[in-house]
């Protein structure tokens, strides 16, 4: 594995901080009843998005979904403009229209979250087929659950990729759940990295709970992708911590399997690794803490600040 | 009679149906070991087992598919598509295939199933999760179209659809499950393609269906209070579409208002108004309002999607300006 700098290895740290603290934030403010609507939280699965998204060119693209927030941070965000939108305020990403599942920001490459299961895997080959056509060197990250696995747009999709040799690595967050339906009763076939055979790419199986495993791979995809060679399907291995969405008991899972990856967890063993090596002390951490609670609370009181949309403002952005 | 929830008098027909007939079996995503995403088959899976009550994978296509076929060969599909909006992802089962099989194949083949699905607004789930797109399949010939308001309206009309013959689309209402109301104790079903008088009136008829009877009838007593008698209708089923009793109606009142949460353009309340144009216009003595979702995607932010969707405010000014 190549080496990463203690300055890139930090910033991956700081990354699935800023996005473990953004949830948990997201998720106490919604108990508040002061975020409305739909919550979906990615407690755990930190790694995946931010090891994909650390390499990244600066004008690639990506695709993400209903889970989304974790890639929306690793691709630097505007945090403030996140929780405006979680608060369904006129600053927010959407102006308020959106709400968690529909940010996007074309600015930094992000074609949007999505609220429909495996919407997003046809718009990320569209992405991938337009960058064809402009012939430029530009590639896309396309993220999508285990559950999407088994839509319709993933195996058209894939088939079509596979067959123009699109520069797109699709990326699968497996959390082996797909709300209370466990991958081992909706998949025929167990290991989605596999899947690839059927679509003429490279499958890899990637540890989801390991930031350098994840961005070691998806940088080989990348690299493979601007060679013309075509695509990949990357299966990230991760665990969501939280239920569902934030009315979800998680009655369809043990205690005892959660437990399991949280010994796993993504953040604290980087933390250990980062120690050993010497590229951070504890007092290294708390700074960071310090630094990432100071981002969450300006951003709520942003939130908690900015007006209501007008409600003329219904009528705008229909047609473009 | 007891009093219980639209959510409990879904599941007691389906339980009761489900007891009658053994060909009558479950699926779609999460109704089994979670119970539902609105928790309206909680508790089958533990009595029927995972043969009668399935789990899919998130594959729409392939479950609306799966119940075509299943009733092709002789059993009572009631499959669920947990978000009228994901409807989109199965229309060629639905539409070409499964609307069209009886017509098409001459009367060789049958599809009785049943798709349960709910939409509506309310809970700012935003433009992909609040949708009410039922007129979609009202237009489409060989469906048939239901969207209770009551609990006992649900129960009744979801058993005479599992036993119907054709693909009926059931749509429930996301914010309907808690609503309480009385039902029966013994047996009981509900003609498809009956509409009620909910509230007798002489002035103007108000129909409106699903959870917009709500605001309807917050607009009729309302409207009471200053000398407004309003008939409301509900016709429970949209397709086929009760119009003898709209028609009645409007031959009383001489004026009418529809109301519901679907878009106003080509929404149900287009095609009522176009009919009663065509078969009772001689009667009518104001134009025809129709009081619908605003023709914009449903935003997210409360105080916007409260404003889309038609309150009984909206209503109320749709029947004074029927009546100017
Ligand atoms: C087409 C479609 N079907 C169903 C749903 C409802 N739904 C939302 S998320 C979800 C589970 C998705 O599982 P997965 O793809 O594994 O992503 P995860 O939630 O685990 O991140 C379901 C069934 C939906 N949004 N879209
Ligand atoms: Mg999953």
């Amino acid at each position: 594995m190549e080496e990463i700098s203690k300055e890139e290895a930090l910033k991956l740290l700081y990354n699935m901080k800023l996005i473990r603290a953004f949830e948990e934030k997201a998720g106490e403010l919604y108990a508040e009843g002061k975020i409305s609507g739909f919550l979906h939280l990615s407690v755990g699965e930190e790694a995946v998005p931010v090891g994909a998204i650390s390499v990244m060119g600066p004008n690639d693209y990506l695709t993400s979904t209903h889970r989304g927030h974790g890639e929306l941070i690793a691709r630097g965000g505007d945090i403030k403009r996140m929780m405006a939108e979680l608060f369904g305020k006129k600053t927010g990403y959407c102006k308020g229209k959106g709400g968690s599942m529909h940010i996007t920001d074309i600015k930094i490459g992000h074609l949007g979250a999505n609220g429909i299961v495996g919407g997003g895997i046809p718009i990320a080959t569209g992405a991938g087929a337009g960058i064809k056509i402009k012939k430029t060197d530009q590639a896309v990250l396309c993220f999508f659950g285990d559950g999407a696995v088994n839509t319709g747009a993933f195996h058209e999709s894939l088939n079509l990729a596979g067959l123009w040799k699109l520069p797109v690595v699709y990326i699968c967050e497996n959390n082996f759940y797909a709300m209370s339906v466990s991958l081992y009763r909706s998949h025929a076939v167990k290991e989605i990295y596999k899947r690839a055979a059927a679509y003429n790419m490279p499958g890899v199986l990637v540890d989801g709970m390991n930031v350098e495993d994840v961005r070691e791979k998806v940088k080989e995809a990348l690299e493979r992708a601007r060679r013309g060679e075509g695509p990949t399907l990357i299966e990230a291995q991760t665990y969501r911590y939280y239920g569902h969405s934030r009315t979800d008991p998680s009655n369809y899972r043990t205690k005892e399997e959660e437990d399991q990856w949280k010994k796993r967890d993504p953040i604290n063993t980087y933390i250990k690794k980062l120690k050993e090596k010497g590229y951070l002390t504890e007092e290294d951490v708390e700074k960071m803490d310090k630094e990432i609670e100071k981002i969450l609370e300006d951003a709520v009181k942003f939130a908690e600040e900015s007006p209501e949309p007008e409600i003329e403002s219904i009528y705008e952005d229909v047609y473009a | 009679m007891k009093e219980i929830t639209y959510r409990e008098a879904l599941r007691e027909a389906l339980r009761e149906e489900m007891l009658r007939d053994e060909n009558v079996f479950i699926a779609g995503e999460d109704v089994g070991i979670y119970g539902g995403a609105y928790a309206v088959t909680k508790g089958l899976y533990e009595e029927f087992g995972e043969e009668r009550v399935k789990d899919t994978p998130i594959s729409e296509a392939a479950i609306v598919g799966l119940g075509t076929g299943a009733a092709l060969i002789g059993l009572r599909p009631v499959i669920e598509i947990m978000y009228i909006d994901f409807t989109t992802l199965a229309m060629d089962q639905i539409v070409n295939q499964a609307a069209k099989f009886h017509y098409m194949s001459g009367g060789n083949v049958k599809v009785p199933w049943v798709l349960r699905t709910q939409g509506g607004a309310g809970r700012s789930g935003a433009a992909q999760h609040s949708q009410s797109l039922e007129s979609w399949f009202v237009h489409i010939p060989g469906l048939k179209v239901i969207a209770p308001s009551t609990p006992y309206d649900a129960k009744g009309l979801l058993k005479s659809a599992i036993r119907d013959d054709n693909p009926v689309i059931f749509v429930e209402h996301k914010m309907l499950y808690n609503k309480k109301g009385p039902v029966p104790e013994e047996e009981y079903t509900i003609p498809i393609g009956k509409g009620i008088i909910v509230k007798e009136g002489k002035d103007v008829t108000l129909v409106s269906y699903s959870k917009e009877i709500d605001e309807a009838m917050k607009a009729a007593y309302e409207l009471q209070k200053e000398g407004i008698d309003v008939e409301v209708i509900d016709p429970r089923t949209l397709k086929p579409m009760d119009f003898e009793l709209i028609f009645e109606s409007v031959k009383k009142t001489s004026h009418l208002v529809i109301a519901e949460e679907d878009h106003y353009t080509l929404g149900v309340g287009a095609e009522i108004s176009a009919k009663v144009s065509e078969e009772v216009i001689e009667y009518l003595d104001g134009p025809i309002i129709r009081v619908a979702a605003l023709d914009v995607p449903i935003p997210a932010a409360r105080k916007l999607e409260k404003r889309v969707i038609p309150d009984a405010t909206r209503i109320m000014d749709g029947i004074r300006r029927s009546l100017e």
